[in-house]
């Protein structure tokens, strides 16, 4: 099967996500697709198997023209998408996982059980995987899950299969098993498309790579003629300019240091410290362990082992109330499920964090306290809004994190947490974000920002620790930092 | 949809509930001229009482996204306990004073079992239902206990008046008044609030769940205990059924008063008028002779109604 995308565009709202991108997929390869965080990879997919309708392009199969209006049409044409989170139910069995909706039915309209069974058994061998078919899916690893995944496209005989960061959470032998299953289905044929960030496995495994960036089509290469060093170019290649004010701080002493912190299978051996001052970018791929070494430290998951020092003192931090009290604040990755109440108004949002602040003793709310406090906020962040009682659900995403910022902002921090910042903000509203960051910075505040988004972290940070698989790869200096550098260390390369 | 539809929409999804109350006390009135009198008034209100201190309790409750079924269980043994303990000799007041601690405790006991315990609070509750009621029938022995005496505070509880207007009429308004400070002006409230509209941002703002979800189940087992004294004033002895259903008829005025069963949303004050609803609609029908059987129907096509008109738009 041969597709072809040319010149897709979408928005979401005002959010441009794609311009011109695309690319050429020709039967019986494997296709890597790369990019960073948020270059329109899935999104792109999603157009080709109708989850998303494109907004301009063009779609071909096989030469003719196509538009899917949702992915079981895509489904029934060959093409299945394996998502990074998988789309298993976990109370059900392998075979009635394998059947979903199409259960093969007897002549008095009840599930034919033998045949299902024999039909399953029957593809699972082709896989060359051993799964009884009768083990309840929350038995199986995730590996092994995956596999399933793999067995239901086949079952509707795909000849395209996507499949998104599928080794993310799998252990190396898996992932050799998956890799076997992928060059079999190569001979049959079938042509996979491959999302991933990781370089190694993409050398290994792939025939040719297309890199998009800011959802737009940067170049199609074949593995044997290009390297890594080019590859990562291609992703990251543009100018920084001056998007990131410079500030005047000087680093003061340590704030915070933790020692050895360790999550099985998250984690582990975690060292870093922050001075006053100080902008700590966190740099890492998706799920290599950044939020949880953050959640840790704000005493929002339960560390193994490991201590965390706060002024020199060795702190105690069992949940959020124990970090706020030693100075802590947390804006956490996603404003919508942690960071906001949605439903709530712009005031109670911001009161939540300040209860302390604006209540008596007995817990008595001061209303020229909260109005105060809140006016203060909407004023010196710029929030655009209608007032203190403007629903959360109505700010745009830039306001919403300016809410959520001055929720911690007026706690008056000592250490801030950011863990992307700056995710879903439009242009506008990041510049006034990154003049926050450094009016803290200048006020003594040590800030530890992660972020996926490469030009931020080199453009805010006066040192970059890189984190993968939960182990922090480097950390480096802002003067000798560069993209190169941090990729590949992200990337699991050495310096 | 314009802006001004859209506001008077608001205001009906506001009012929906109160223009339903002021409708049926219209109509019941022109209907019943028996129903229309000062003391039926207060009458009603004095009924409605047993039902809005455990809906106000309730309320909090359903504002952290939980549910308690066992207010009416933790109404009977409190109050079974303390007759038991007037007719072994014990003062009635500190008798009384006893019942209501244990009523505030058997309600962290259901708090404690959904925090601590990971129960669901459907399921935490139900549990401390069944067993509540268990244990009634085996304190009592499945008979009432009655021979309270003749304790000044014991009787004025249910059956006292304060120029002309009954103890439990002014119970019910001061302890709605205390609720709605509790809920509108301390930080209590805000973090009852903040529990059922996002937890996971309530904790990251350092508000302890677990605790608010203990206090929130301890207020309402003391409204059940309360309202249980009240009861037993009235009637005179501890029946073991006592209280049987009563979590119904409170989360039915929870629900009538606009408050989302998934918690963050909802005033005291809809509770309020719910409580009021369902008081005009069993007084009412009475009066006017519907049969009980067509009461329960007309009850539930009532909630029926005043919730699909709370609906967001």
């Amino acid at each position: 099967m041969q597709i072809e995308m040319k010149g897709i565009d979408k928005s979401f709202g005002q959010n441009q996500v794609l311009k011109n991108a695309g690319f050429v997929l020709a039967p019986g390869e494997v296709h890597a697709l790369m990019g960073e965080n948020g270059a329109g990879k899935s999104t792109l997919m999603k157009i080709l198997t109708g989850v998303y309708t494109r907004d301009g392009g063009t779609v071909t199969v096989d030469g003719k023209e196509v538009l899917y209006k949702n992915p079981q049409e895509a489904e029934r044409a060959g093409i299945v998408f394996i998502h990074q989170e998988l789309n298993v139910l976990f109370d059900l069995t392998v075979e009635e996982n394998l059947f979903l909706g199409k259960e093969i039915r007897n002549r008095l309209g009840m599930c034919n059980q033998k045949a299902m069974r024999k039909k399953a058994e029957a593809t699972l061998e082709k896989l060359g995987v051993q799964i009884p078919v009768d083990r309840v899916m929350s038995e199986l690893s995730v590996g092994q899950q995956q596999m399933i995944e793999i067995c239901k496209a086949l079952m509707v005989d795909a000849r395209v299969i996507i499949m998104d960061e599928p080794t993310a959470a799998l252990t190396q032998s898996e992932t050799a098993v998956l890799f076997e299953v992928i060059q079999s289905l190569r001979k049959k044929g079938v042509s996979i498309v491959y999302i991933s960030h990781r370089m190694e496995e993409i050398f290994e495994l792939c025939d040719r790579i297309t890199v998009l960036r800011d959802g737009t089509y940067i170049g199609t290469k074949k593995i044997p003629e290009t390297n890594m060093n080019e590859i990562v170019k291609m992703m990251i290649g543009r100018e920084i300019g001056e998007r990131y004010p410079k500030r005047e701080v000087t680093i003061g002493r340590e704030m915070l240091r933790v020692e050895g912190l360790t999550k099985k299978g998250v984690f582990e051996d975690v060292n870093f410290s922050v001075h006053a001052g100080e902008v700590l970018g966190v740099s890492g791929l998706m799920g290599a362990g950044r939020t949880e070494i953050m959640q840790a430290i704000f005493g929002n998951l339960s560390l193994e082992r490991g201590d965390i020092y706060i002024d020199g003192r060795k702190a105690t931090i069992k949940n959020p109330l124990h970090a706020m009290e030693h100075g802590i604040g947390f804006i956490t990755e996603d404003r919508k499920t942690e960071g906001l109440m949605l439903e709530e108004s712009i005031k109670n949002n911001i009161s939540l964090a300040n209860l302390g602040r604006i209540s008596g003793r007995a817990g008595v709310i001061s209303k020229a306290a909260e109005d105060e406090l809140v006016s203060k906020a909407i004023e010196e962040l710029h929030i655009k809004c209608f007032g203190p009682f403007h629903e959360c659900n109505n700010l745009s995403g830039g306001n919403q994190q300016k809410v959520v910022f001055a929720k911690w902002i007026y706690t008056n921090p000592r250490i801030l947490i950011l863990d992307e910042p700056t995710r879903g903000v439009d242009i506008g509203a990041k510049k006034e974000i990154y003049s926050i960051i450094n009016e803290l910075a200048a006020k003594g505040v040590a800030i530890i920002m992660v972020s996926s988004e490469l030009p931020e972290i080199l453009g805010m940070s006066d040192r970059i620790m890189v984190v993968r698989e939960g182990l922090i790869r480097g950390i480096i200096a802002q003067e000798e930092a560069n993209q190169e550098k941090v990729m590949t260390l992200a990337t699991g390369g050495t310096l | 949809m314009n802006e001004n539809k859209k506001k008077v929409l608001n205001y009906a999804q506001d009012f929906g509930a109160l223009i339903a109350l002021v409708v049926l006390i219209l109509g019941i009135s022109i209907a019943s001229p028996e129903f229309r009198t000062w003391s039926n008034f207060l009458s009603l209100l004095r009924q409605s009482s047993i039902n809005g201190l455990i809906a106000f309790g309730m309320t909090c409750v359903i504002l952290t996204d939980a549910i308690d079924l066992s207010v009416g269980s933790v109404l009977a043994l409190s109050t079974a306990l303390c007759a038991g303990m007037i007719t072994a000799g014990v003062p009635a007041g500190l008798a009384m004073i006893l019942a209501l601690v244990l009523g505030a405790a058997l309600g962290v006991v259901s708090g404690v079992l959904v925090t601590k315990g990971r129960l669901q609070p459907f399921i935490a509750t139900l549990i401390t239902m069944t067993v509540y009621r268990g244990l009634t029938m085996i304190f009592t022995n499945g008979k009432p206990i009655s021979n309270l005496g003749d304790s000044f505070v014991l009787k004025l509880v249910g059956k006292g008046n304060f120029y002309h207007i009954p103890i439990p009429v002014i119970l019910l308004i001061l302890i709605f008044l205390i609720f709605f400070f509790l809920l509108n002006k301390t930080t209590f409230g805000r973090r009852v609030y903040a529990t059922g509209s996002n937890w996971k941002s309530a904790k990251l703002a350092g508000v302890n769940i677990h605790k608010t979800k203990i206090i929130v189940y301890g207020i309402s087992g003391l409204m059940a205990a309360l309202s249980g004294l009240i009861l037993l004033s009235r009637l005179g002895s501890a029946q073991p059924t006592l209280g049987d259903g009563y979590e119904l008829d409170a989360i039915a005025a929870v629900a009538l008063g606009g408050t989302s069963m998934s918690g963050g949303r909802g005033k005291i004050y809809g509770t309020f008028i719910g409580v009021l609803i369902i008081a005009v609609l069993n007084n009412g029908l009475n009066i006017v002779g519907v049969s009980s059987y067509y009461q329960d129907v007309i009850k539930g096509l009532v909630i029926l109604v005043a919730v699909l008109s709370d609906r967001k738009r």
